[in-house]
Order: structure tokens, then sequence, then C-alpha cells
């Protein structure tokens, strides 16, 4: 590591070196998005380890740090899992069906990005029909 | 870099360590790596979180919840539940002891709901051996503002306004301390950190400097900027391995980035501090006394003045300031000064560190604002008296402190209060006691301490404290009269007047505050010859009670001493001459036929 000379060095580095540790700064704030992914043996099964890191993947790639991504249990949608749930803070949460990889991107590029829900993916609405 | 979704914390205080917190690192990180998850989830050993009672701990981001009491084999179950399928592991959330409702996150326990945490914000927060981290949570940036926005003089005017005071003992203001050394004219000065902590039952300042070393350093600079010194030393006791260990890669890391040494910062000042040992004599902690250590002399305290913000060590203007002192000093540069002097009371600004101990549920290390009451540390924080006992005393400021009964434990806590009490801040150590618990065998207990820890210097300390301690010891064995109570009164303030520093000047204060408290107690040891909480040996006996005896001899064949008599299914009779009040029968009886008088 190279000597920091001046205060701009310094104040670089604390912004990368922030989200080592801004999930524990913020994990416990009320406005973090939260990202629930099936991880039940239905979601496991389903290849739902693989949705999981291709989200936090995602969001490294995005930049985007005000998210978490957590497991969860069994949803009772077996016949659709890989299932993951979106929820902002201040909305109803949004229930995706059948996240393979392609989707997994495709939520974190549109729906966190862009604020557009993914019609086809919604369980109730195009998902689990396969 | 690779981010993770999710930080397992595991406490890496002296505590948890010695509950096999290294041990659980391990495993959690082979289980990891099992799973395939090792990519994904952080393992981080971090500094102590304060709920030592209930250790180790394992929090869990970003779910926020917070394990106690783990054990190594339950990190397969911690991975394979919580990190594979997001389901929390029950049996290890804590529980709240009144009612048994389960409390799975940390901000929702009473333990941590009235606490603030300034000197101990990165405690359990990040791993203290990674600058990364310390950066991460805006480490350094109070060193560079003031480096590159602020003239020596606005930031002791900035700590001057915040009311910070001193948190090692005495509750000098922090801002006049800096401005005595600001003034000085001298081609060297220094900067010196006491880290001695030599009262028993405290850890505030080893907790600080094994969870968040870096915040100490940082802030050690900042009074090297300004005050126009060069050079910091940490007085740090070698019984403290884990925090010296620390310290060294702390300091380390700083200079690898630059943080300490020439030039910080592309500014004009250069800065560098190293670690001088302490023994672990508790006068080493007197600042006067301290100064002769690191020179290498006798720990001796100096007369005052001189100063040492005048003449200190190796006779150069100096700082002395505690770690918990330091520990505040980055927040209230970034913070502002009317943030610190928002928290607190009118004189006692900012929070305080408190070791909570003794017959407490929870014992630990808890960070609140000033003007908090005792009655709220003790019930709130600290849960209550253990085994539900009946409360009868806390003890405040250690072996200077004093020993404060219930009638005032709503007293807010702020220097003056305690003082005008007849305890003191002191640097943070908070005992307990219950009913079992004799107060002139207290007071006794810790006039041995600072008899056996004066330096013998000065007479008032080295004789007169040891005849105070016979008095007492006199009263204990049940050999005590009225005027004994007069002498110590007389002799203390004698001590208190007299002696060359504050250890001697302050020894007496157990004595005086218990006598002042607890008279009825000193008169029951000498007109009734009795030990009310059946403590002092001399004053107790064990007798049989004769309707209760069924006469099965399990007393008389545990007697170390063969002093118990009796006939199978005949009441057995103790010797008193020979007892020697072990309380080995006491214990061992199956019908409770034995009781202490
Ligand atoms: C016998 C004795 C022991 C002391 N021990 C300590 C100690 O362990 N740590 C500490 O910071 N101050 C201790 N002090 C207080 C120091 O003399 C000094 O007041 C303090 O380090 C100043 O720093 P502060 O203004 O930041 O509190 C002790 C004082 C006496 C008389």
């Amino acid at each position: 590591m190279a000597k920091l000379k001046s205060m701009e060095e310094l104040a670089k580095l604390r912004d990368d070196m922030k989200n080592r540790t801004e999930m524990r700064v913020t994990g416990t704030n009320p406005d973090r998005i939260v990202l629930s992914v099936g991880m039940a043996t239905c979601g496991i099964a389903a290849g739902g380890r693989d949705t999981m890191k291709t989200l936090v993947e995602e969001l490294e790639k995005h930049g985007i740090n005000n998210v978490s991504v957590v497991a969860t249990g069994c949803l009772g949608y077996c016949y659709a899992e890989p299932v993951v749930e979106v929820r902002f803070p201040d909305k109803g949460p949004i229930l995706y069906g059948d996240v393979d990889v392609k989707r997994a991107r495709e939520i974190v590029d549109q729906h966190l990005v862009k604020g557009i829900l993914l019609d086809h993916a919604i369980i109730g609405k195009g998902a689990g029909r396969r | 870099m690779n981010r993770y979704r999710m930080h397992l914390m595991v406490c890496g205080g002296t505590g948890c360590r010695s509950s096999q917190s290294v041990q659980i690192v391990e495993n959690l990180n082979q289980e990891l790596k099992k799973a395939g998850m090792d990519q994904e989830v952080q393992v981080v050993t971090t500094g102590c979180f304060g709920f030592c009672e209930k250790g180790p701990i394992v929090k869990i981001y970003p779910d926020n919840i917070f394990y106690v009491e783990v054990k190594p084999t339950d990190a397969a179950e911690i991975v394979a539940e919580h990190v594979v399928k997001g389901r929390t592991v029950q049996r290890l959330v804590y529980k709240d002891p009144a009612g048994g409702k389960q409390i799975p996150a940390s901000t929702d326990m009473p333990f941590y709901g009235q606490q603030i945490r300034i000197a101990l914000r990165n405690c359990g927060l990040i791993d203290p051996e990674n600058i990364d981290e310390y950066i991460s949570v805006d480490g350094y940036q109070a060193l560079g503002k003031a480096l590159s926005t602020m003239t020596q003089q606005q930031v002791v005017d900035t700590l001057k306004k915040s009311g910070l005071r001193g948190r090692g003992g005495a509750g000098f203001p922090t801002g006049l301390k800096w401005q005595a050394a600001l003034k000085q004219k001298s081609d060297k000065k220094y900067i010196v950190c006491n880290a001695d902590e030599g009262d028993p039952g405290a850890f505030m300042d080893r907790s600080v400097l094994e969870g968040d070393p870096h915040s100490v350093i940082e802030a050690m600079a900042i009074a090297g900027y300004a005050t126009g010194a060069d050079e910091g030393i940490v007085y740090v006791r070698a019984e403290y391995p884990l925090a010296v260990k620390r310290l060294k890669i702390a300091i380390a890391q700083a200079e690898e980035y630059g943080l300490l040494g020439k030039e910080i910062l592309g500014s004009k000042f250069s800065f560098r501090i190293r670690l001088s040992l302490g023994a672990g004599a508790f006068v080493c902690g007197e600042e006067t006394a301290l100064l002769n250590s690191v020179e290498g002399s006798r720990g001796e305290p100096r007369m005052k003045p001189p100063f040492p913000a005048e003449k200190g060590l190796f006779g150069k203007p100096t700082i002395i300031n505690n770690v918990e002192t330091f520990a505040n000093v980055c927040p209230i540069l970034l913070n502002g000064p009317e943030w610190f002097a928002s928290i607190g009371t009118e004189k006692s600004k900012g929070t305080k560190v408190f070791a909570l101990s003794g017959k407490i549920n929870n014992v630990g290390l808890a960070e609140v604002p000033m003007g908090i009451t005792l009655r709220e540390i003790v019930e709130n924080i600290g849960g209550g008296v253990r085994d539900g006992r009946t409360f009868k005393a806390v003890q405040i400021g250690g072996p200077s402190g004093g020993c404060l009964p219930k009638s005032l434990l709503d007293i807010p806590i702020d220097y003056e209060s305690l003082s005008a009490a007849g305890a003191m801040m002191g640097s943070g150590g908070m005992i307990v006691m219950d009913d079992t618990d004799c107060m002139v065998n207290i007071a006794k207990y810790y006039l041995d301490f600072t008899v056996d820890e004066s330096c013998g210097k000065c007479t008032p300390c080295r004789v007169g404290n040891k005849r105070l301690f016979e008095i007492l010891e006199r009263i204990t064995d049940g050999k005590g009269t009225m005027k004994d109570l007069d002498d110590l009164e007389v002799l203390g303030g004698t001590i208190r007047d007299a002696s060359l520093c504050q250890l001697g000047q302050t020894a007496p204060n157990p004595v005086l505050s218990t006598l002042k408290h607890f008279r009825d107690e000193y008169i029951a040891h000498i007109v009734d010859k009795r030990c009310p909480s059946g403590v002092c040996q001399n004053l107790i006996h064990y007798v049989v009670v004769a309707d209760k005896c069924i006469g099965c001899t399990v007393c008389a064949r545990n007697c170390p001493v063969s002093c118990i008599s009796g006939e199978r299914k005949t009441a057995h009779v103790i010797d008193q001459e020979r007892c020697t009040k072990c309380g080995v029968c006491f214990s061992k009886c199956p019908v409770d036929a034995i009781v202490k008088e």
C-alpha cells in the first residue's frame, strides 16, 4: 500500500472501502431494500444458490449498497422456486418466481436500477406456469 | 474486492476469547467452506460487544440477529440453518430473563436500550486488526480534517467547547489541558496515553484498545498536531497482551498508510507513536508516577505543580490523557462540539463507559449518557441483582471511590454528584453488592489493595493506610471498640489531606463512605460482635439445631478438622473451640439443620 499523500486520497480510500462495513452500519435502517431468496430444500434444489450468488454479484457490479440479500425459508410457492421477494421499504412486496441466473440479472437491472417491474415473472401473473 | 451478502461478527475480546471464540471463528470458516459459501459470507473478528455476561457473542448482519453463549460446536447449525436457509437458530437467541421472551435483535435488548455509543462506537462493528475497516467508518477523517482545515487553536477550541472532561478519574477539562500544552514554548513535546487501568474490576480501556485501537492512535495524532508534539507514547500494562498486540498491528498499519510518520497526508505535521509497557503497579496509573516509569525510574509520583503540561516527560511539556478520553476526540471533531455538548448534564458532557460487575445479572460494558441515574444502570442495563437477592450497595470509582447505598440510587451520574455523595467517577468500575456482602469487609478489601500498592514515598499513605487497615481488621475480628470509629474518621481525614498523590489522598474513601452510609454494620461488629452478612469468620458460628438434626453423620464425616461429634440417629454437636468455620458442614447437611449465627 502506497502512503496516502493527501486528504483527497484518504477520502477516496474511505469511499472505496465503504461497502466493506456499510451493511453493518445501515443493516438496521428501515429504509434498506431487502431481497429474500427462498432457500428451503425446494429453493436450493431448484438452483436458489446460483440465484443468490448472481444477485450479490450484480449488486456489486452496479455499485448498489442499500440492498440486503437474505436467505429465507419456504414461502409455499415450491412450484415456482427459486423465488425472490423484492421489498422496498415503503411499498408492498413483489414476489418473483422461476428466478434463474438470467432472471436474477433482470431483477437487478430492471426493477432495482430502473424501477421497472418484470411483469412476466411476478407470481400469479406469469411465473410458475412452466 | 468481494462483496459479501452476510457478515458474521464474532466477539474477539478477552472475555469471549477465553470461552473459545477463536475456535468459533475457525469452525464457522470451515463450515462456510464446506457449504461453498466462503466467498459470499464473511466472518469478522471484532472487539467487545459489551454483553460479556452471555458471551461468546455472534452477531449476524444484515439480519441483525444477536446470538449469545455460542459454542464452537454451534457453528455447523448456524451455517446450515441461518446462513444457508435463512432460519434463525432459536435456541441461541437471547432470552429476556424477566418473562423469558426471546429477543433476537440487539437493538431491542434492555441492555443496549439506554446506551449511547461514542467511545465504543466501533467495538463490535469492525475488525480491529484491519485499518481498511476503520477507514470505511470515517477513520482518520478527523485527523485529515484537522490537518487540512483547522489551526491548532481551532482544534483546542473545539475540545473546550465540547465540554469533554478526562475519563481517567479526575475529570479535568481536556481542552484546557491541551491549551496549557499548546501555550508552552519548547523544542519537544509529548502526547502520552494512559492505558494503565489498574482499578480492580475495570476493563473499559482494555476493551477500547482491543476493539478499536485506531481511534486512540488517531486522537493522539490530533493531540500532537494541536499542541505541537511529534511523539506519542502509549503506556499500557503488559498484562493486556491482546491490547498490546492490536496496538502494534494498528501502529504498523497506520505507518504503512502514511497516517503516522513524516508529513502526514501531505501536511507539515509529523508524528510517531511507540508503546511503553507497564509492569502493572496501580500507582503507575497516576500521571507523574507514570512519567517516571516511562523514563525508566521508580514509579513514584512527583510534586505538582509543575503539571505535566508544563514539565512532563523528560522535563518537556506533555499531555497525558486516558484511553477513553482519546476515544471521544474524533467524533467531536467530525460531528462538532455542539453535538457532543448536547449529550449529558450541564457540567458533565457526553457519555461514560462503565464496567459492570459483582452481583448483577448482566456483567459487561455499557456506555451511557452522563446524567443517567445509578438505578437505571443497575436495574435496566444491568438487569438487577443476581439470584433475586436484595441490593445493598454499588461501589464506584475503585480503590479511590466509595460505596453508595440504595437511598442514593437516584442520583444522576456526573462528576459532581458522585463526589458529593462520597464516591467518585473514577475510571468507571461499578461493582454491585447484595445482602451477603459485608461492608466492613469490603472496605478492608480495598484498603488492603491500596496498602499493597502504595509506593511508600510519603508517610501518610505508607504508614497511615496501614494503621487504618489494622483498625478495620480489629473490627472484623470482633475486637473493635466504638473509639475505633472516631479514629478511622480522624486518621482517614489526615491521610486524605496530607498524602502526596491521589492514591493516598483517596485511599480512605472506601472506609469513609461505608462508615457514612453503613455505620450500623460497623456498630454490629463492635457492640454485638456480629457480622450481619455472615462474612467475617471470627464473628460467625455454625451450630446444629438439635430438633432438626436426623443424625445422618454426613457433617461429621465431611468435617476436615473432625470437630463434630454425635452418635448415629442422634443430634450432633460442633466443638466451637476447634471449628475453623470452613462452612463444609453447613453446605453438606441434607436437612438444613446447621445454621450460621
Ligand atoms: C493511584 C492512581 C491511579 C490512576 N490510574 C489511572 C489509570 O489507570 N488510568 C488513567 O487513565 N488514569 C489514572 N489515574 C489518573 C491520572 O493521574 C490522570 O489524571 C489521567 O491519566 C489524566 O487523563 P484524563 O484527563 O484523560 O482523565 C490514576 C490516578 C491515581 C492517583
